[in-house]
C-alpha cells in the first residue's frame, strides 16, 4: 500500500488534490482511498490530506502518520507544522517552491523535489491555487498515476474552462519535470 | 456500476434511488454534503420529491414526522448538536411508529464545540424505540439505506442509519452504485398503514394514561426485539440481489479460533481487521465481533458468537459520564447471569472528537488486555494535557 500525506494552507485546494490523485488511481484501475484531516476550516489555515492507493480494497481509516510521499503546497509551513514527521525512509518530499530542492536545507532520509506551482498557477490558471501543478509534478516524478487519469479526474470535477485551465497547468509540470530530467 | 465518489454522495445517490416523498433537513457538518446532495437533485428535477426547507432541525424531524404519518416515505438527515435538538420528536416518531429513515453522520457532543466524529449522538438516542445500523465503509452506508427503508415499511419503526463522520461521509473511496430498477426491485412502494386523513379524522401518539402507556412501551419493546428477524432477513434478500454482504444483526472477521475477540462498531473496524491481519502474521489469534445492528442489540446472537470466548477487548467511541463505556455495558449483558465461565471484558473508550485511531493505539490496547483485564481506559489519553486540570 501507497500512502501520501498532503499539507497546504485552507483555500490551497488539498482535500481536492487528494481526491483527484485518488480518483486518477481509481481509473488506472486501482484501489484508492482520499480524506481530508480539517482543522478550524478557515482559509490560511494548516490542512492536511490524505491518499492512499493499493491493488486490494483498502480498509484502515487511520490517518497517514508514516507516508511514503509529501506534497507540500506551502513551503513555509515546514517553519511551524511538523510537515516531515513519520515520512519513510527513501521517501519523497515534493515542495511547492521557486528554489532548488538543495536551497530548501530540508532534513530528512528522503528525496526532495521542487517546483514552482504558484508562478505557474497564477500564470495559467489565473488564482494562486496549486494543487494541480503539483499533482501533475507528482505523477510525472513517481509515475505512480497516469497523468490521462489525472486529467479525466479534473474534468469530471470542474467541467469547462477552469478544468482545461487545470489541465493546461498539469501538463506544464510534467513539461517542467521531464525537462529537468534531460 | 462502481464510481469513485465521496460517502456521502453515495448515500444521497441511493436516497434518492428509494424515491422518499419527502425530505426535510437542517444542513450540519458533517452531514451538509448529504443535504446539499439530495437538495441539489430535487432542484433540479432529478428526484420528484417534496424538499421541505425548514429553520432547525427541530422542525426537519417534526417535518417528516407529519409527512410520515400523512403516508409519505419521509427522509432526514443529521448529527450531534443536531440529533439532540430532535430529541423530542425522535422519541414521538418512534412511539408513533413511524417508519422514517434517518442518516446519522456520527460526530462529538459540545461542550467543548468540536465537529468530529465519535459515537455519542446517535448513542443519547439509543433508548428512544429507533433501529439504529452502523455502517463500516461507504459501500455499506450506501446499501444500508436501501435495507432501512424495507426494514422500516416492514416493521413500522424508524431506522437510522449511522455513518462516521469525516471518516466515511468525507472520504472518497469506490462504491457500487446501483441502477435505479435494482433499487426498485428491491425496495417496494411504500404501503402506509393507520395514515392521519382529514376525510377520516383521527391522531396518533395523543394520550395514554397510566392503565395504557406501559402496554404501548410494552409492545414498542418487543417490536424492536422481533425487527431483529427483519434486519436478518433484509440483508440476506440484499446479499442475493446485489451479490455483497451488507448489513444484518452483526459480522464476524477470523474470530473461530481467535484468544481475544475485539468488539466493535462502525468504520474502525476496518483499522482493526488490517491489525488482526498483522498480528496473525505474528502468530496471535485475535478475532472481530462488530455489531452494525446496535438497536435491537443482538444480544444472543453476541451471546452465541463469544459463548466460548473468555477474553474480550471492547473499543467504543462513546461513554456514559459517571459509569463508563456504553457499549462495554451492552456486551457484559449479553451473558446470562447463571453463567460460571470466567470470562474477562475490557473497554477501551477510544477516538472521541476525532481522535485518531491508530493500528499502534489498538496494538497498545490489546497487548494490555492480554496481560491483564481493563475495566476502562481512554486510548491516547496526553497526560500532559490531563496534569494541568484534573484536580
Amino acid at each position: 500500500m501507497i500512502e501520501i500525506r498532503i499539507h497546504g494552507r485552507g483555500g490551497q485546494g488539498n482535500v481536492a488534490a487528494a481526491e483527484l490523485l485518488a480518483n486518477a488511481a481509481f481509473r488506472d484501475g486501482k484501489f484508492a482511498q482520499a480524506f481530508p484531516s480539517f482543522g478550524a476550516e478557515r482559509v490560511g489555515a494548516p490542512v492536511q490530506a490524505f491518499v492512499r492507493i493499493d491493488d486490494k480494497k483498502i480498509r484502515t481509516r487511520e490517518e497517514v502518520r508514516e507516508p511514503d510521499y509529501l506534497i507540500v503546497q506551502d513551503q513555509y509551513l515546514m517553519d511551524t507544522v511538523p510537515v516531515l514527521e513519520g515520512l519513510k525512509e527513501g521517501g519523497l518530499v515534493l515542495v511547492n517552491a521557486e528554489k532548488r530542492p538543495e536551497e530548501l536545507q530540508i532534513k530528512a532520509q528522503a528525496r526532495v523535489e521542487t517546483i514552482p506551482a504558484t508562478e505557474i498557477a497564477l500564470e495559467i490558471v489565473g488564482r494562486p491555487i496549486p494543487n494541480a501543478i503539483m499533482i501533475g509534478a507528482f505523477c510525472s516524478i513517481t509515475g505512480l498515476v497516469s497523468l490521462d487519469a489525472v486529467q479525466e479526474a479534473i474534468m469530471e470535477k470542474f467541467p469547462g474552462k477552469v478544468g482545461e485551465n487545470n489541465v493546461a497547468a498539469l501538463e506544464r509540470a510534467h513539461e517542467i519535470i521531464q525537462k529537468r530530467r534531460e | 456500476m462502481l464510481k469513485y465518489l465521496e460517502g456521502s454522495h453515495g448515500v444521497s445517490q441511493v436516497v434518492a434511488m428509494c424515491r422518499p416523498n419527502v425530505i426535510s433537513a437542517y444542513p450540519i457538518t458533517p452531514q451538509t454534503h448529504i443535504v446539499e446532495d439530495l437538495a441539489r437533485l430535487v432542484g433540479e428535477g432529478e428526484l420528484e420529491a417534496e424538499f421541505i426547507n425548514v429553520e432547525s432541525e427541530f422542525s426537519a424531524a417534526s417535518v417528516v414526522l407529519g409527512a410520515s404519518a400523512a403516508g409519505a416515505r419521509a427522509y432526514t438527515t443529521t448529527t450531534s448538536q443536531g440529533l439532540l435538538l430532535m430529541n423530542e420528536v425522535i422519541y414521538c416518531i418512534a412511539g408513533m411508529r413511524l417508519p422514517i429513515v434517518l442518516t446519522c453522520a456520527n460526530r462529538a457532543i459540545s461542550a467543548p464545540l468540536n465537529i468530529w466524529n465519535d459515537h455519542q449522538d446517535s448513542m443519547t438516542v439509543r433508548d428512544a424505540g429507533w433501529i439504529q445500523l452502523h455502517a463500516e465503509d461507504n459501500q455499506e452506508a450506501a446499501d444500508l439505506h436501501m435495507q432501512a427503508f424495507k426494514i422500516a415499511e416492514q416493521t413500522f419503526l424508524p431506522v437510522m442509519v449511522c455513518m462516521d463522520g469525516f471518516i466515511l461521509t468525507h472520504a472518497f473511496e469506490p462504491v457500487d452504485i446501483p441502477e435505479q430498477k435494482e433499487v426498485d426491485a428491491f425496495l417496494p412502494p411504500f404501503k402506509p398503514q393507520n395514515i392521519v386523513d382529514p376525510r377520516w379524522p383521527r391522531g396518533i401518539g395523543l394520550y395514554a394514561d397510566p392503565r395504557f402507556y406501559m402496554e404501548v412501551r410494552y409492545i414498542l419493546h418487543r417490536a424492536l426485539e422481533k425487527s431483529e428477524k427483519v434486519i436478518k432477513q433484509v440483508s440476506a434478500e440484499f446479499a442475493k440481489a446485489f451479490g455483497r454482504e451488507s448489513g444484518g444483526l452483526l459480522k464476524t472477521y477470523k474470530i473461530e479460533d481467535a484468544d481475544l475477540v475485539i468488539i466493535t462498531m462502525g468504520s474502525v473496524a476496518g483499522t482493526i481487521k488490517d491489525l488482526i491481519d498483522q498480528l496473525e502474521d505474528e502468530g496471535k489469534k485475535v478475532g472481530l465481533l462488530q455489531i452494525c445492528s446496535y438497536r435491537p442489540f443482538p444480544r444472543k446472537e453476541v451471546y452465541r458468537v463469544l459463548k466460548d470466548k473468555t477474553n474480550l477487548l471492547v473499543i467504543e467511541k462513546s461513554i456514559s459520564l459517571g459509569r463508563g463505556g456504553i457499549l462495554g455495558s451492552d456486551v457484559r449483558w449479553s451473558f446470562p447471569r447463571t453463567e460460571k465461565k470466567d470470562r474477562k471484558i475490557s473497554c477501551f473508550v477510544s477516538g472521541l472528537g476525532g481522535r485518531n485511531i491508530s493500528i499502534s493505539d489498538l496494538r497498545y490496547a490489546v497487548a494490555r488486555v492480554e496481560k491483564e483485564p481493563v475495566e476502562l481506559e481512554f486510548l491516547g489519553l496526553n497526560p500532559e494535557i490531563i496534569a494541568k486540570r484534573d484536580m
